[in-house]
């Protein structure tokens, strides 16, 4: 029973796999093999929150609803922007955002949500990523009601570009698998993470043109022109904008696709090289 | 693909991190600075496994016996896949069935046949296996209309009803008990007795933590004795009960063994008659 010391004989016993990039592709494929799983456990989830309620996930539409049109009025005024066009923008805007800013905040607290789950039955980590991104995309659907509405009352004249819109959402809940798998298997590990997170996400919501629009900023002229340029560093700003745009009928420069493109490249290597190194680390630190 | 678990010289260390080190401000400082001394073994790390070398084939039915805390539990992760060792190598070939954490997978609102469908998928089953075991799990649960209640509504036993209906349901190669199967009236733990033991004779592989003597001795041919993270010794039930806990315990054993051995003697018994053999396995 005595084992040689562990050094020395790692020729004679088979290596550990734990850390190999084929583990980390085997989790996120048997993942998603599971999807009969996280697809009803993402129903559950919305179901459970508006249980006994009467109008049920509806109060999701609601809210979003709720919060466009008071932000949009108010900065239209603030702004002195036309509501008719600044409207969609905002609720559009905001539809996104949710989407966005959901994977980046809940992402952060995956594991650790789920950490029951993880320490007793033997699954893939992916299975809590999917579920919530799915959950997400259920949520965008309720969202979109209000774009229904919205096209309905304001009538933006869209074009064929509409049809870009369906790869650009492909694109975000690609981003939204990694973004929530890496911050989440770093935010495990790290508990400063999550609170980080928090207030940048707040920070960028403002940095992001949500409320406001860069036309706005340049038709201002002088320094606000200027600043309208830093907006660009902003990797949110080229995510929102290539689906926002086509959406309400706004032209499309190549160059937001070409950048979330790149972040996209980045992200999931970056995301491969943790999943690699702390997949398994997972189940020991939540 | 045989069902198998081959794990050499495995280690499972637990990192505790307190407020000092689980934070990232302090994970740079230390990096760049360097002043501060940091260094691997500055995370304390609690062993709660060492060096565990075992191989287990099909038809092997392991009983693990051990004080609290020392190790029963996280052996019984580790040979689930879901701690991978820290060191030293874990393979698991087959489809895990573990039964830890009863309550674990279970959602209060929604109703039990709902759960009973969702504890399936976690356990690896499709909604449509499930959906042609329903009415099977819904007889053994004995709960009747109740399962069209939300399970907030049920008592602990009954929830452990329903947890025991879907795991003796399925047909997992590899079957992991973790003993904490109480909360439930003695005639139902008898039914669940049988379905544990037709389960377990269906399963290729069984490890089973459990404080009981006659429930091991019912369901395992073979026991370690698991002690500060180590395995202590190896070998038939009865032998590795008596070291554990002297002549009367293992007096019992042989006793429970040999009734067993008597009952199953006209049906094909593989419970009584397996003790003491493949002793040195794994050694």
């Amino acid at each position: 029973m005595v084992a040689p010391a562990i050094d020395s004989d790692t020729g004679g016993e088979p290596a550990s796999d734990s850390q190999t990039y084929r583990r980390a592709v085997r989790d996120l494929r048997e993942g998603y093999g599971q999807r009969e799983l996280w697809l009803s456990l993402g129903w559950q989830d919305i179901k459970q929150r508006y249980r006994r309620s009467v109008i049920g996930p509806f109060w999701i539409t609601i809210a979003t609803g709720v919060q466009a049109v008071a932000m949009g009025l108010l900065y239209s005024v603030l702004l002195d922007i036309d509501l008719r066009s600044f409207l969609p923008h905002v609720t559009v805007g905001l539809i996104i955002w949710n989407l966005i800013s959901a994977s980046i905040l809940e992402g952060a607290d995956v594991f650790i949500a789920n950490e029951g789950l993880i320490k007793q039955l033997p699954s893939a980590l992916s299975v809590h990523v999917y579920r919530l991104v799915w959950r997400q995309v259920l949520l965008l659907g309720h969202n979109l009601l209000i774009y229904l509405i919205m096209l309905a009352v304001f009538r933006p004249e869209l074009h064929w570009t509409i049809i870009t819109a369906i790869p650009a959402f492909l694109l975000i809940v690609v981003n939204m698998v990694w973004v929530a798998l890496l911050f989440g298997i770093v935010a495990t590990r790290y508990r400063d993470l999550a609170p980080i997170l928090g207030s940048l996400v707040t920070l960028l919501f403002f940095m992001t043109p949500i409320v406001w629009t860069t036309a706005n900023l340049q038709t201002m002229g002088g320094e606000a022109a200027q600043r309208a340029r830093l907006v660009e560093i902003n990797p949110l700003f080229h995510y929102l904008d290539i689906l926002r745009a086509p959406l309400i009928g706004e032209d499309q420069q190549a160059y937001h696709w070409y950048i979330v493109l790149g972040c996209t490249a980045v992200g999931i290597a970056l995301t491969m090289v943790a999943m690699r190194t702390f997949r398994a680390r997972v189940p020991y630190w939540v | 693909m045989t069902v198998s678990i081959d794990t050499h010289s495995a280690c499972v260390d637990f990192p505790i991190f307190d407020a000092k080190t689980r934070s990232l401000k302090k994970a740079f400082l230390g990096k760049a600075g360097g002043t501060i001394g940091r260094n691997d073994s500055d995370v304390v790390v609690v062993e709660a496994l060492r060096d565990i070398t075992l191989s287990l084939r099909e038809g092997d039915r392991v009983g693990l016996v051990g004080h609290n805390g020392a190790g029963k539990s996280t052996l019984l992760r580790l040979l689930a896949g879901i701690y991978e060792p820290t060191r030293g190598s874990a393979v698991v070939r087959g489809r895990v069935a573990p039964v830890f954490d009863l309550g674990v997978g279970m959602d209060p609102e929604i109703s039990g046949y709902e759960n009973i469908i969702i504890r399936g998928l976690f356990l690896g089953q499709t909604r449509k296996q499930m959906a042609s075991k329903i009415d099977e799990i819904a007889e053994f649960t004995e709960l009747g209309d109740y399962l069209d209640m939300p399970l907030r509504t049920y008592s602990t036993g009954m929830r452990v009803r329903i947890a025991m209906g879907v795991v003796t349901s399925i047909d997992p190669e590899i079957l992991l008990l973790d003993e904490g199967i109480g909360a439930v009236d003695a005639e139902f733990m008898k039914k669940a007795r049988t379905r544990l033991q037709e389960l377990v004779k269906r399963s290729g592989i069984l490890v089973f933590a459990s404080h009981s003597n006659e429930f091991l001795a019912q369901l395992c041919d073979t026991a370690m004795w698991i002690d500060h993270g180590r395995v202590r010794q190896q070998g038939g039930i009865e032998d590795v009960v008596r070291a554990y806990e002297g002549d009367d315990a293992g007096d019992h054993v042989a006793h429970i063994l040999r009734e067993l051995a008597v009952s199953d003697g006209k049906r094909d018994s593989t419970m009584g008659d397996g003790t003491g053999s493949d002793g040195e396995r794994g050694a």
